[in-house]
């Protein structure tokens, strides 16, 4: 009982950090109805950024930790805002009304060019990241079961980081007047534009906000495994969630996650041994299909999609 | 001036409807497949065979396989590695439990049962799309890396996964040779490539447009969605399944499962895209490019960085390969969706009226 | 009209490319070395190091003997990714370029080394496997054209448990634990299996095999499953991200990490740099050298990292990784002027330098006059020996760097002589290979 609760609260919590990737996901969608594929890639380019002027400033310029990190960040940040600029002017403004799976495939390219980019200015090295998060184990419940319940400290605070992303998301769509304008174009961009809201602007600022996303998400990852190549490989598996959560519903990316996190750990563990092993790649696109056949817009999605 | 149809009258239907209607075109293919046949086994070095003409001629067929269904019929696939992988290791297996069959009668097969298995993911395609169903295929693609990997039986239980093919031979003549594995693959792309060109043009061709430029239009009138799609997921599959089973035969030799990854499945797109959505010709364009970009990169980067002074590593070939790629991909499909092969007909367009272009 | 203007110059730049590449390719009378690396994707962390130090031993060969014996090396790099379809391309790429084609691949994967081993005997180009590759090519007699040198995979299964006997005070103490494999999912992850389930029934112990589907980024799973399985010792067999990620989810679960012992391409800095504080006491074998700078640093700092010819970093010259790809570019050369010796001082093809690695004979004296005292044992490659030394250690990571805490151990011939034969003989069967007969060789 105690290793079952373990194997849970590891894949919820696991499930937090997938959340992080596919909350990316879900913003630019809802704002331009661009599935982007490249978010994994921006991760990597966010963290690869953040990591190599962290390095930069601590041994090379001697900065101190605590302004380091904040200015790491600011880099990584303005790093991610130029991606955003390029994104929009250079490929979205392009293809404005041509069809989703035009745009999802032009976003593959993206990604093929961020992470070529990326490694050629940043390093393709793995480069261990420490921004001050704690990284050891706790035990919990230790008197019920015998060795206790096992969590980790970092993947409690990737969960309160996803927690107040989520929280200050929410706040910025329903306050912001910036947020009601995105709002408007997720709804009706001919309306959005007709009362004056500028698209061009819309989009920057959307995919810049995922960009901060992902760099949340990169540096929590980063801390985890250290910043290399396969982060981009998180993209793979943000998918499902999404499917799972529906394209459009920010806690819907935020349940997903736990569901396919948890549901994929649960697998592997208990049914993978007498299967061979390593079946949480596939387990999780195969729940995310049945699901997609009994309820195609997922858990909290707008119920429009298209059948034939 | 040169190439113009005026004077070529077409008195029957037959005529009309022909793959080639003008005779430029018609002289065109000719001379090209008598290049290929004829030419190039007396020119080509091992080392072109191998790096270049084999690789080309296999990936056109996966990468015409893959344009069936993407740029026919309009479902995006991001698992045709997996099915290029079925088609592999279904060629191995019935060339390990049915030993007197022929490995050339196996690479055949092998694309029916890759079209069995295409029919049963592309199910799924009757109720979602888009996106959608590109994930659907990823699922695809995961579950083919598992299969190939885990169940014991795919691989016949050899200890390290790594599994061989059976020396090619016909009558008792080996064909290992590269010419000769050359000219089995070309013919088999050629004869394969002229079959789906035939396809596309017919009756399930036009289906599978009309299913692809509007879905709903097509079933008022009178397209069955069902037939329609899953006849390109089984046309589809079983030309990529071919290709794999060459790719494994023919190319490689000894695979592991990881030679059929997403890796593959993104190549396959990319020469798709490319090449030109919805085109053969097109197919055939873009695996030229994109076996030969990185075989050039590789040999022009390095002495050009050392032209102005900069040290290029095969890492930042790679990442330029990559950035490239990407770049292209984007371009093409802001500039030109129907890739190098609109570019061959804006040319042939241009070639009609030169020298006087009114 | 602007697509068409943009074709014409790109064809332009491809030509002017292309004329710049086949100048830069001409030359005669070199010794063409292949290298396939991988300084890109999931395994570059390990590629990269071991590339460097391929690359700038010939380098310095080259800036300051000019060459072997006076011949030229002519050396290029082709990107294989770790992927066996991409090393299989590289290798056709590569196997026939200069005067005398390929003098041998290194293909650092064993997965390439599967498929090359089907195409080098048809190639005549011997395979320098050194540490990796398959365990039974050891066997001269059948396996002509592979030469795992310094040891196979099965040879440091052997080495681990002694080492973990050792630990525990004896072979009888191993009776009733559990050892755990966590492994790379791919060839080289699968390779030791054979070999430890034989000692687990000869020395009674419980083995337990736990795959991680590569690149293995993510492995909380398999981590829960030891945490729930309590083995007594961990083995480590992987590769790339997935050796950092393995220590650093040993310390989240609590593991001791003094009880992991990692086979050799486990062991080396960035493996256990990336987990930081949860390294310290990590355990790895050794393919002999330990890290660190011995005399033959001093001729490559002289000749290539001073002249800005390297591509690695001053600092990252003493790594584990860099001074194995010292070793082999070092032996893959030692073989060449072997065959030199024999065949005559020009470029040699590669059924030369196979005789050359086969009668490699590399004494202490040799040794040090080469820079590499200290780094590597005397060996002696014979045509029915082909591993040429099965002589490993072990090291420790103290959370700084590596620390050698043993000595030598030899792999056990009694279990492993009778298993490579085996083995061999039913691929000879299988491939219709009839077995040299070695007192027929010179």
């Amino acid at each position: 009982m105690g290793f079952f609760i373990e194997v849970l609260i590891g894949g919820l919590l696991a499930g937090v950090l997938y959340s992080l990737v596919a909350l990316g996901f879900v913003l630019i969608f809802k704002a331009s109805g661009v599935f982007n594929f490249a978010q994994g890639a921006m991760v990597l380019a966010a963290a690869l950024a953040l990591v190599r002027a962290l390095e930069v400033m601590q041994v090379q310029w001697h900065w101190p930790f605590g302004l380091a990190l904040p200015a790491a960040f600011a880099f990584a940040a303005a790093v991610m805002a130029l991606i955003a600029w390029a994104a929009e002017r250079l490929v979205l403004r392009k293809l404005v009304n041509q069809e989703g799976i035009i745009l999802f495939m032009a976003t593959i390219g993206v990604t093929f060019f961020i992470e070529g980019l990326a490694q050629t200015v940043f390093g393709a090295d793995v480069y261990p990241l420490n921004i001050g998060l704690p990284k050891e184990p706790i035990f919990l419940l230790e008197s019920l079961f015998e060795g206790g319940v096992l969590v980790n400290e970092l993947d409690i605070w990737a969960a309160v980081i996803a927690g107040l992303l989520v929280a200050g998301l929410a706040v910025f769509f329903q306050r912001t007047r910036i947020g009601r304008a995105l709002r408007a174009v997720a709804d009706d961009h001919a309306a959005a534009q007709s009362v004056g809201i500028a698209l061009n602007q819309i989009w920057f600022i959307v995919w810049l906000v995922a960009g901060l996303v992902a760099l949340a998400a990169g540096a929590v990852w980063g801390s985890k495994l250290g910043v290399q190549f396969s982060l981009t490989l998180l993209a793979l598996k943000a998918l499902p969630v999404l499917i799972l959560g529906g394209f459009t519903s920010v806690p819907g990316a935020i349940v997903g996650g736990l569901i396919i996190g948890a549901g994929e750990k649960l697998a592997e563990v208990f049914l993978g041994p007498s299967m061979g092993g390593g079946i949480e790649i596939w387990f999780a696109y195969v729940v995310a299909l049945l699901f997609l056949l009994v309820r195609p817009q997922g858990l909290f999605g707008e119920r429009i999609i298209e059948r034939v | 001036m040169f190439y113009r149809e005026a004077g070529q009258y077409k008195a029957s239907y037959g005529a009309d409807q022909a793959i080639f209607p003008i005779a430029q075109d018609r002289f065109v293919v000719l001379a090209g497949m008598a290049v290929a046949f004829l030419v190039v086994p007396f020119l080509a070095s091992e080392y072109t065979y191998r790096a270049v003409l084999i690789p080309t001629v296999i990936l056109t067929l996966a990468a015409i396989g893959l344009n069936v269904l993407m740029g026919y019929c309009g479902q995006v696939s991001l698992g045709s590695g997996a099915f290029m992988g079925v088609g592999a290791y279904a060629a191995f297996n019935l060339a390990i439990r049915l030993p007197f069959l022929n490995p050339l009668v196996c690479i055949l097969l092998s694309g029916f049962v890759a079209a069995a298995i295409g029919i049963a993911f592309g199910i799924p395609s009757l109720r979602i799309k888009g996106f959608y169903l590109a994930c659907a295929t990823l699922a695809a693609q995961f579950f083919g890396d598992w299969a190939f990997l885990r169940i014991k039986w795919v691989t016949n239980h050899t200890p390290s996964g790594s599994v061989n093919a059976p020396p090619i031979q016909m009558f008792g003549y080996d064909l290992s040779s590269p010419t000769a594995t050359y000219l089995i693959a070309l013919t088999i792309t050629i004869v394969l490539g002229l079959a789906a060109k035939n396809i596309v043009r017919g009756h399930i061709g036009r289906q599978w447009m009309a299913i692809r430029d509007m879905d709903i239009a097509a079933e008022i009138i009178g397209v069955r969605p069902l037939f329609a799609k899953l006849s390109a997921f089984a046309v589809s599959s079983f030309l990529i399944g071919v290709a794999g089973a060459m790719w494994a035969f023919l190319y490689l030799g000894s695979w592991e499962p990881a030679a059929f990854s997403i890796d593959r499945s993104f190549q396959l797109m990319f020469m798709v895209i490319i090449g030109g959505l919805g085109s053969i010709l097109g197919s055939a364009l873009g695996a030229i490019f994109i076996v030969l970009l990185p075989i050039f990169l590789n040999q022009a980067l390095p002495p050009l960085g050392a032209l102005i002074g900069w040290k290029i590593s095969t890492a930042t070939v790679s990442h330029f390969e990559s950035m490239i790629f990407g770049a292209l991909i984007v371009f093409f499909l802001v500039v030109e969706p129907h890739g190098l092969a609109r570019l061959w007909s804006v040319a042939k367009e241009k070639l009609r009226l030169w020298p006087f272009p009114h | 009209m602007k697509i068409a203007k943009m074709v014409v110059t790109g064809a332009a730049a491809l030509a002017a490319g292309m004329a710049i590449a086949a100048s830069s390719a001409q030359a005669q009378g070199e010794q063409f070395i292949p290298g396939l690396v991988y300084r890109t994707g999931a395994y570059a962390p390990n590629g990269i190091p071991f590339a460097d130090g391929v690359a700038d031993y010939i380098n310095m060969l080259n800036a300051r003997d000019g060459g072997i014996n006076g011949v030229k090396i002519l050396f290029e790099e082709c990107e294989t990714g770790y992927a066996t379809d991409r090393g299989v391309e590289c290798y056709e790429r590569l196997k026939a370029k200069g005067p005398t084609g390929a003098a041998y691949f290194s293909p650092l994967s064993t997965g390439i080394t599967f498929a090359l081993t089907e195409k080098a005997p048809g190639d005549k180009i011997p395979l320098i496997t050194m540490g990796y590759g398959r365990a039974d090519s050891r066997d001269g007699q059948v396996f002509t054209w592979n030469f795992p040198l310094l040891g196979t995979y099965w040879t440091a299964a052997s080495v681990a448990i002694q080492h973990i006997a050792k630990e525990w005070g004896g072979f009888d103490k191993l009776k009733g634990k559990k050892i755990a494999l966590v492994y790379h999912d791919s060839p080289y992850g699968k390779e030791p299996i054979a070999a430890l389930e034989i000692m687990s029934k000869k020395y009674g112990f419980e083995f337990l095999p736990i795959p991680v589907p590569a690149p293995g980024s993510e492995q909380k799973s398999q981590w829960l499953q030891i945490r729930q399985q309590r083995p007594d010792y961990v083995l480590l067999w992987g590769w790339g991200v997935m050796n950092s990620a393995s220590v650093t989810e040993a310390g989240n679960v609590n593991y001791p990490r003094d009880k992991m012992l990692g086979v050799w391409w486990s062991g080396a800095e960035p493996d256990v740099v990336p987990a930081g504080e949860k390294g310290a006491g990590y355990k790895a074998l050794m393919l002999q050298h330990p890290a660190g700078k011995f005399g033959i640093h001093g001729e490559i700092d002289k000749h290539v990292i001073s002249k800005g010819k390297s591509l690695a970093k001053a600092d990252d010259t003493g790594q584990v990784l860099y001074n194995r790809g010292l070793i082999n570019s070092m032996l893959g050369t030692e073989s060449i002027r072997t065959a030199m010796a024999k065949f005559g001082n020009k470029p040699m093809t590669g059924e030369q330098v196979r005789w050359g690695i086969e009668h490699l004979d590399l004494s202490a004296a040799r040794i040090k006059e080469l820079g590499f005292e200290g780094m590597i044992q005397p060996l002696k490659v014979t045509c029915a020996d082909h591993e040429g030394t099965r002589l490993s250690r072990v090291h420790q990571w103290d959370g700084k760097k590596w620390n050698v805490i043993s000595d030598y151990y030899t792999g056990d011939d009694s279990v492993l002589a009778p298993l490579v034969k085996d083995v061999a003989a039913k691929y000879a069967a299988e491939k219709k290979i009839t077995p040299r007969d070695c007192s027929k060789e010179s």
